[in-house]
């Protein structure tokens, strides 16, 4: 399971990091936290000095003075000494203890982890055995019961607390690492020859700062709150102050003098509140510059401003009847975090008719997953349909929820990554089953014969071995035909493909397309082919619009457009597919090499 | 399904087996010096020998281990050094009273923190904010602090519940509730913060994968693509933070019990560890890891039945 945080500390290694700590200051929560565990950390260091009492002096005739009585700003405890000066300086024990937990807990994970993550193997086996084992144990009992052997040293208990929440950072290093050490940089590295220990410091150490911040800032709140606990049971030391402590007098003074709960309380409070509330900060800032740049590995806004000089390509309009699906002056855009929006894609208009194929091509970022999701009214939350307009046979479609109405009847959609586009927990013939009894109103067993005959269809050998599989128990080549079968179940007028052979082994890719095109000869659907790879394009489509930073920059006939494209990013596209090989391994041989020319390119 | 459920309980097993013997080499590495604490500092080293030997400390460490895990597989965990009370009895009598108490908290917790945290992903808006806020005020907020509260205002300054005490169910039931009422709320509190925002989390992880877009593209109702999807895959990344929460809990009752005086597990430990009391400190900490074995189990099958790829692995 990926959690926002990890994908937050994936990514955070690519990060200008400088960055993220301005981000986390300019963030006001963030700069208070940091400010108040300064201002705590300050007082408590200069306790001594500013405190107005001795803190062990015990002056009976004050005994459970209120606040304010007889110079004690916040009262006097049962044994007349002063709160506020007990309070000052209980910082000092609580804060180191919380100190110490973060400098074990972090040097014995991170060590750890890194050996573990860069060597794996049996050391990583017996790593991981005993960070379960450690994790699994309720850490207040542990400690409550090592009491029986350490007695009451606050030090020594919250470095056996150190080491027993070192796993939560031995697995954040160690999975980190694990992603990390296979990546190119490190790869380079090791060509270069920098030894192994070089490696690890240079790269990985770097990679998981900001995540061992945001552990460490949730770690040291904790464990304040532990040994608070642990003190107000009883198992602190009984001759130096600490908040808990403080606690604990103030719960057998409970009756007389309930006031006294308060301050300690506050105090604990306000720490962790904002050790907490900078590790969100922290968290905030990665995630926050990492939406921004997931949204589109897309051009920055000053990047588009210098094109919008150019005129948008209008292209080929079909006269409005003959038309099923019609983009107009479209535009996407993402809030920018700085209340701005990010557009990513800008004026883009095109059309398809009824039967027609039409691919988009472009890089990714160009902006052509985006219009897809636009037109299905999928796009992520936060995206919006900030411009321009949708119309489906003449209607003009709901900018917010684009075709949803037609989700599943009239407009279909396959995706490209086919393993991750099952739902895990149901077999594939449920899956299949659900919209054909949900959505087109079939009877169970109606929607079961029909699932065996789509799957069937789309060229599965044993379609019921794979009606009663769980997706993880097929190939991607497998699940991917499941998924057309799942987007022509509906019998639908206009397909959305988004590059739906890119994430497929180059063998299963000619298969996928050959299915593709079948299905749409057979059944007259329109289909709208999001790709990058002009191959793709020859093989299938009758027209091509291509994208280039969320604009269209050329639209024409497949034909015109091999034969003399007019921009130079097409012609650089083109010129790829004959360097980077061919869309399908049999391009060479296959009968429909010469498809464009042969098709009627309707003009 | 059979294999796998065979597999973790020989996990479990091996684990408790494991920490059976970290505790017990950590607790009994003192040797004689054990003997000594016991007898005070008056004690003369003949005196100490002889308690020493009394006792088996002066046994090798392993052949002590031995001979405690025998009579422990039996459920035999020796004598109170202090009291000479059978130790088992001792734990049995105190388990019911926590078990009791952080159940019903746990019930609380999931409940309410399984409807924050859902809202909290699917509806954003206000409820997101309360749980975002509860999450930090929650966690920099002791529990226990949260229960001297309660019991300042709802049993002294407002005497609703008792202060202080347990009633056994079979005595009275709604005794019982009453004497329950605070410690569930202080734990529950505490609980909702840690749990709302984690589940909030994995709903929203769930939320965002690949496959809720394609199920939306086929046309299914939004409510159904919640209900039967979402909600379905986020029930494993669930149960698996409402299980670190009841570890959590169990390990807690130490000092809530405190704050209440319930003669609970918890406070057993801890008179136990003040005294020096080893055998009942063993038996405590084994019996919460066969506890935190058990519910480790039932999470896995549950994990098991709602996610079909964890069975294969």
């Amino acid at each position: 399971m990926t959690t926002p945080t990890t994908q937050a500390l994936a990514t955070a290694r690519r990060r200008d990091r400088p960055s993220v700590f301005r981000a986390v200051l300019r963030n006001p929560l963030g700069a208070a936290s940091l400010i108040v565990i300064a201002l705590i950390v300050l007082i408590s260091v200069l306790a001594p000095l500013i405190a107005p009492y001795d803190p062990a002096y015990v002056d009976i005739t004050a005994a459970n003075v209120p606040p304010g009585a007889d110079g004690h700003l916040l009262g006097a405890d049962a044994s007349g000494r002063d709160v506020l000066s007990r309070l000052l300086v209980a910082g000092q024990l609580t804060l180191s203890g919380a100190a110490v937990t973060v400098v074990i807990s972090v040097l014995l994970g991170v060590i750890v982890g890194l050996v573990s993550g860069y060597f794996g193997k049996t050391f990583d086996l017996v790593a991981g055995w005993i960070s379960d084992l450690v994790l699994v144990l309720p850490s207040k009992i542990v400690l409550v019961a090592l009491f029986a052997v350490i007695g009451p040293n606050t030090l020594v208990t919250m470095a056996v607390l150190g080491v027993m929440v070192a796993p939560q950072f031995y697995r954040l290093v160690r999975n980190l690492v694990m992603g990390v050490k296979n990546e190119l940089y490190v790869d380079a590295a090791r060509v270069s020859g920098l030894s192994d220990a070089a490696i690890i410091g240079k790269h990985v150490l770097f990679a998981v700062r900001a995540p061992i911040i945001i552990q460490a800032a949730f770690v040291a709140g904790i464990a304040v709150v532990i040994q608070a606990g642990l003190e107000f049971i009883g198992l602190g030391d009984p001759n130096t102050p600490t908040w808990g402590g403080m606690l604990q007098d103030a719960f057998l003074a409970m009756y007389t003098a309930p006031t006294m709960l308060l301050w300690p309380g506050l105090a604990i409070g306000l720490f962790v509140a904002a050790c907490v509330l900078l590790g969100n900060a922290v968290r905030d800032a990665l995630e926050g510059t990492d939406a921004a740049l997931n949204v589109s590995a897309a051009p920055s806004t000053s990047t588009t401003a210098v094109r919008t000089v150019q005129k948008p390509v209008v292209i080929d309009d079909p006269a409005d009847e003959d038309v099923l699906l019609r983009v107009d002056d479209l535009s996407v855009g993402y809030p920018d975090g700085d209340g701005g929006v990010k557009r990513v894609v800008e004026s883009v208009s095109f059309s398809i008719r009824p039967g027609e194929v039409l691919g988009v091509v472009g890089e990714s970022g160009s902006g052509k997953s985006q219009t897809a999701f636009a037109i299905l009214g999928l796009l992520p939350s936060n995206g919006r349909v900030t411009g321009g307009r949708i119309l489906f046979e003449g209607r003009e479609l709901d900018p917010l929820t684009g075709a949803r109405r037609l989700r599943g009847t009239r407009v279909a959609y396959i995706p490209q990554e086919p393993m991750s586009n099952l739902d895990p927990a149901y077999r594939i013939g449920a899956q299949l089953m659900e919209p054909l009894v949900v959505v087109s109103r079939l009877s169970r067993a109606a929607a079961r014969e029909r699932a065996l005959s789509l799957l069937e269809r789309v060229g599965i050998a044993d379609p019921k071995r794979v009606f009663d599989s769980y997706p993880h128990e097929i190939s991607g080549g497998m699940a991917q035909r499941v998924l057309i079968a799942g987007a022509i179940a509906g019998e639908p007028d206009l397909i959305i493909a988004d590059e739906p052979t890119t994430a497929l082994d180059v063998t299963v890719q000619a298969e996928i397309l050959d299915i593709l095109r079948d299905l749409q000869r057979e059944r007259g659907m329109a289909m709208m082919l999001v790709t990058h790879n002009f191959g793709v394009v020859a093989d299938l489509c009758d027209r091509v619009v291509v994208m280039q930073t969320g604009r269209v920059v050329e639209a024409g006939s497949v034909e015109a457009i091999f034969e003399a494209p007019q921009h130079p990013y097409t012609a650089m596209l083109l010129g790829s597919i004959l360097d980077g090989g061919p869309a399908r391994p049999d391009y060479e041989d296959d009968e429909h090499v010469s498809a464009p020319a042969e098709k009627e390119v309707a003009l | 399904m059979l294999i796998f459920l065979l597999r973790r309980l020989i996990a479990g097993a091996v684990l408790v087996v494991a920490i059976s013997f970290v505790a017990f080499a950590l607790m009994y590495a003192g040797g004689v010096d054990i003997a000594r604490s016991i007898l005070g500092p008056e004690a003369t080293q003949e005196q100490a020998q002889a308690k020493a030997a009394e006792l088996g400390l002066d046994q090798p460490l392993l052949v002590q281990y031995g001979s405690w895990f025998t009579h422990m597989i039996t459920g035999d965990f020796g004598r109170s050094w202090f009291t000479a009370e059978s130790v088992s009895d001792a734990v049995v009598s105190r388990l019911g009273v926590t078990l009791s108490i952080v159940v019903v908290s746990l019930i609380a917790v999931a409940v309410i923190s399984v409807l924050l945290g859902v809202v909290a992903a699917i509806r954003r808006g206000w409820v997101d904010k309360v749980v975002q806020v509860l999450s930090v005020v929650g966690v920099a907020l002791p529990n226990f602090w949260v229960a001297l509260v309660l019991v300042l205002t709802l049993a002294i300054a407002v005497p609703l519940f008792p202060a202080t005490g347990f009633v056994q169910p079979r005595e009275s039931v709604s005794g019982w509730l009453l004497s329950i009422t605070l410690p569930v709320i202080a734990i529950t509190i505490g609980g909702i913060a840690g749990a709302a925002q984690q589940i909030r989390g994995s709903v929203l992880d769930v939320s965002r994968q690949d496959f809720v877009r394609t199920l939306r593209s086929r046309g299914l109702p939004e409510r159904r693509v919640i209900t039967n999807h979402i909600l379905r895959n986020s029930l494993g990344p669930a149960m698996t933070v409402l299980s670190l929460q009841f570890i959590a809990m169990i390990g807690g009752s130490v000092v809530i019990e405190k704050v209440f005086a319930i003669p609970g597990l918890g406070m057993l430990a801890l008179n136990a560890t003040l005294r020096g009391d080893i055998p009942i400190v063993m038996a405590v900490v084994m019996t919460m890891a066969v506890v935190v074995v058990i519910v480790n189990l039932l999470i896995d099958l549950v994990n098991g039945w709602a996610s079909p790829k964890v069975r294969v692995q």
